[in-house]
């Protein structure tokens, strides 16, 4: 019962080379020093060989098949090669060695809106954008009113793009991304962007074009996503593929995974994105006593960095355990309720702390991802630095059960009036 | 990253097979993979055109505007006050047919030595052979070069200067100009996807580039045992050319245009060779 095979790789590895860039570089000096002698060293031949630790393997090795007509759904951390591997396979970047066999188009959605032009219109726009996809014009004019119906923008056919609200750009985007009609489709996290009803119509579309008989591979950390709309899941690892198999399977495996990570010191995972000037060295929620968090109490979560930086900020997304966001806690974002608290010297280690009144989530398994950023740059970012369960409580004295499927995430407080006899 | 095809055009889609592996050396220039893409080359050099002169009084007047203004200048100044010989034709008509065919290449060099790092977004997300960017950017100044010319013709009824069957040849010289553009654009454009010192270079690169080429003085001003070296300057030819069959000037033309010519495809080979080079892994440097 095997289908002809739409992707085929064999060995498909791909190294940079990091060098320095993004850690070093702490003077002006330093850079200008890099940036003048680089040239010359290279005009000459008279390359430093390259020093130890500078080679980043983005993919080790990779080997897969996948048949025409798979959805397959791509799951990892940060920096496990998920995106690497679909630059690849939709020939943005060679690979360094190995090789892989694509039959028939591809069409590539890593960026929502690639190649928009703010001064052109919304008509001109589609053209342009269909184009870049890889869209033929006969192909553009013949689906140019579906698209348009999609996005629910025919009014605004003739305005310049930069009058849209970023709402109106990325329908008009993701509706021409839609309507490619490529025997592949590669497609990068892109539906964390949108509002929630036309995620939710291009969620439909997506399932549509699995069941077109179409090959799709898919990104995302959101697993509810994955587990509906994939059949096959492939879970990778600092570059290599740990697990294929059945996508139910793959993201139990990867969920447990996540909780085995947690258990590393956080400052020995490399799966972190930033400058990496300060990081992230522990995260914990904590009832007032120092129990484990329950519906309805009082929580504390706490942040601890290695140091600070002038404007430090900490980003705290809660995501219930399989990867939808919940709720999203900025200190950047302040109220007159807020506090300072006088911290040690840049580099001594210094906590980030955010306390809720009254935690209303639901009992269950979340996972916290957190985020410093400095004034200008993310300095460190770290997805899935925490697993914890929140336990059973009591709302304004009312009892929360445990089992709680189907009741959503959250709970809000409240007061009945009842009829009664 | 080399092709086999196993099935033609896509269109009514036959299912063609790819293969992605690393490649070494100097690759091929893959100019079937560009044709195959003219739809989006097109579309980005529409987009060019369109965006240029966007959210501006003038619009497409700039054209006209900038080499006019310029003429009038040079011949207030190189014209009049040091009184530069002009080949038998008005020192004006001399100055205007150098500066439509000098402001197309300096300006095509300008933009499209930058087009890939402006494009950033687009190499670093999409695939299409990058070959399309550059050139489509030379589409799209191309277009100004033709409105200018316009003007050109237009003056040349009013002095009454050139014309006849001569004018033909303007349009292989024009298309000269685009091959020495391109070439120079080609490399450039390259190099500025790892080194943006080349966004600082190419200005002064083209200031020195003006003085270095017949616009302002004509050739034969310089010592006849020179003129085989000057000419290594593409430019040379182009223009001495562009004027010969635009104005009618009765100078030799041979040599120059020759040489340059050689020069011009020396450049554009290299310089597509060196672009499809860094094109591997444009992605990951840009």
């Amino acid at each position: 019962m095997s289908s002809p095979r739409a992707i085929h790789t064999e060995a498909l590895t791909k190294q940079y080379r990091i060098g320095v860039r993004g850690y070093g570089h702490d003077t002006l000096r330093e850079r200008i020093t890099q940036l003048a002698s680089e040239p010359v060293r290279r005009l000459t031949g008279r390359r430093t060989p390259p020093p130890e630790g500078s080679i980043l393997t983005a993919l080790d090795d990779v080997s897969l098949d996948i048949e025409q007509g798979e959805v397959v759904g791509i799951i990892g951390n940060n920096g496990a090669g998920k995106s690497t591997l679909l630059k690849v396979l939709s020939r943005i970047t060679e690979p360094t060695s190995g090789s892989a066999e694509i039959t028939g188009r591809v069409g590539s959605l890593l960026e929502v809106g690639t190649g928009f032009h703010p001064e052109l219109t919304g008509r001109e726009n589609i053209y342009l954008n269909g184009a870049i996809l890889g869209m033929r014009r006969a192909e553009i004019r013949r689906k140019f009113d579906e698209i348009v119906a999609f996005a629910d923008l025919e009014r605004f056919l003739e305005t310049p793009v930069k009058r849209y609200s970023s709402g109106m750009t990325v329908r008009l985007a993701f509706s021409v991304a839609a309507h490619l009609q490529t025997e592949i489709l590669i497609v990068d996290e892109v539906l964390a962007v949108g509002d929630t009803t036309f995620q939710r119509k291009c969620l439909g579309r997506m399932g549509e074009v699995a069941n077109e008989g179409r090959t799709v591979l898919f990104v995302s950390h959101n697993m509810s996503i994955i587990q509906s709309l994939c059949q096959r899941g492939i879970f990778m690892t600092q570059g290599r593929v740990v697990e294929d198999g059945p996508i139910d399977g793959v993201v139990g495996d990867y969920l447990r995974s996540l909780e085995t990570l947690v258990q590393q010191d956080l400052l020995e995972r490399t799966d972190r994105r930033g400058w990496h000037r300060i990081m992230v060295s522990g995260v914990d929620v904590r009832r007032g006593d120092g129990a484990n968090p329950a519906t309805g109490d009082p929580a504390r979560f706490t942040v601890t960095t290695t140091g600070l930086q002038p404007g430090t900020t900490c980003r705290i997304t809660v995501l219930s355990h399989l990867g939808q966001p919940v709720c999203r806690m900025e200190s950047g974002n302040s109220s007159p309720a807020d506090h300072t608290l006088a911290a040690g010297a840049a580099d001594e280690p210094a906590q980030f702390v955010c306390d809720v009144d009254s935690l209303m989530l639901l009992p269950g398994r979340y996972r916290v991802d957190v985020q410093l950023r400095g004034t200008h740059q993310i300095e460190d970012e770290l997805e899935s630095a925490l697993v914890f369960d929140v336990e059973p409580g009591l709302v304004s004295g009312r009892p929360v059960p445990s089992d709680v499927s189907g009741a959503g995430v959250v709970l809000m407080d409240h007061r009945w009036t009842v009829p009664a006899l | 990253m080399p092709m086999s095809r196993e099935a033609g055009d896509d269109s009514a889609q036959p299912v063609k097979t790819i293969r992605l592996a690393p490649t070494h050396g100097w690759a091929d220039l893959r100019l079937g993979d560009v044709w195959e893409y003219r739809e989006l080359l097109w579309f980005l050099a529409l987009r060019d055109i369109k965006v240029r002169y966007k959210q501006t009084v003038l619009g497409a007047t700039w054209a006209v505007l900038v080499p006019v203004a310029t003429a009038v200048v040079f011949t207030l100044v190189f014209g009049r006050l040091a009184k530069i010989s002009s080949d038998g034709v008005p020192y004006a008509m001399f100055a205007l047919a150098g500066l439509v065919i000098w402001n197309f290449f300096s300006s095509s060099v300008g933009t499209t030595s930058l087009s890939l790092v402006s494009n950033t977004d687009l190499v670093s997300k999409v695939y299409f052979p990058r070959l399309c960017v550059p050139i489509a950017s030379m589409v799209a100044a191309f277009v100004d070069f033709l409105i200018a010319s316009g003007v050109l013709l237009v003056a040349m009824a009013v002095y009454g200067v050139g014309g006849g069957w001569r004018m033909a040849a303007a349009v292989p010289f024009a298309l000269l100009a685009f091959a020495v553009a391109l070439g120079v654009a080609l490399w450039l454009s390259a190099i500025a996807a790892r080194y943006r010192d080349v966004r600082h270079v190419v200005p002064f690169l083209l200031q020195f580039g003006l003085f270095a080429t017949p616009v302002a003085y004509p050739t034969s001003m310089i010592d006849e045992r020179w003129h085989v070296l000057y000419a290594l300057n593409p430019m040379v030819g182009v223009i001495e050319g562009f004027r010969w069959s635009m104005l009618g000037t009765q100078t030799d033309i041979a040599v120059p245009v020759l040489v340059s010519t050689v020069v011009a495809f020396v450049v554009l080979a290299s310089g597509a060779a060196y672009f499809r080079r860094v094109e591997r892994t444009l992605a990951d440097v840009i």
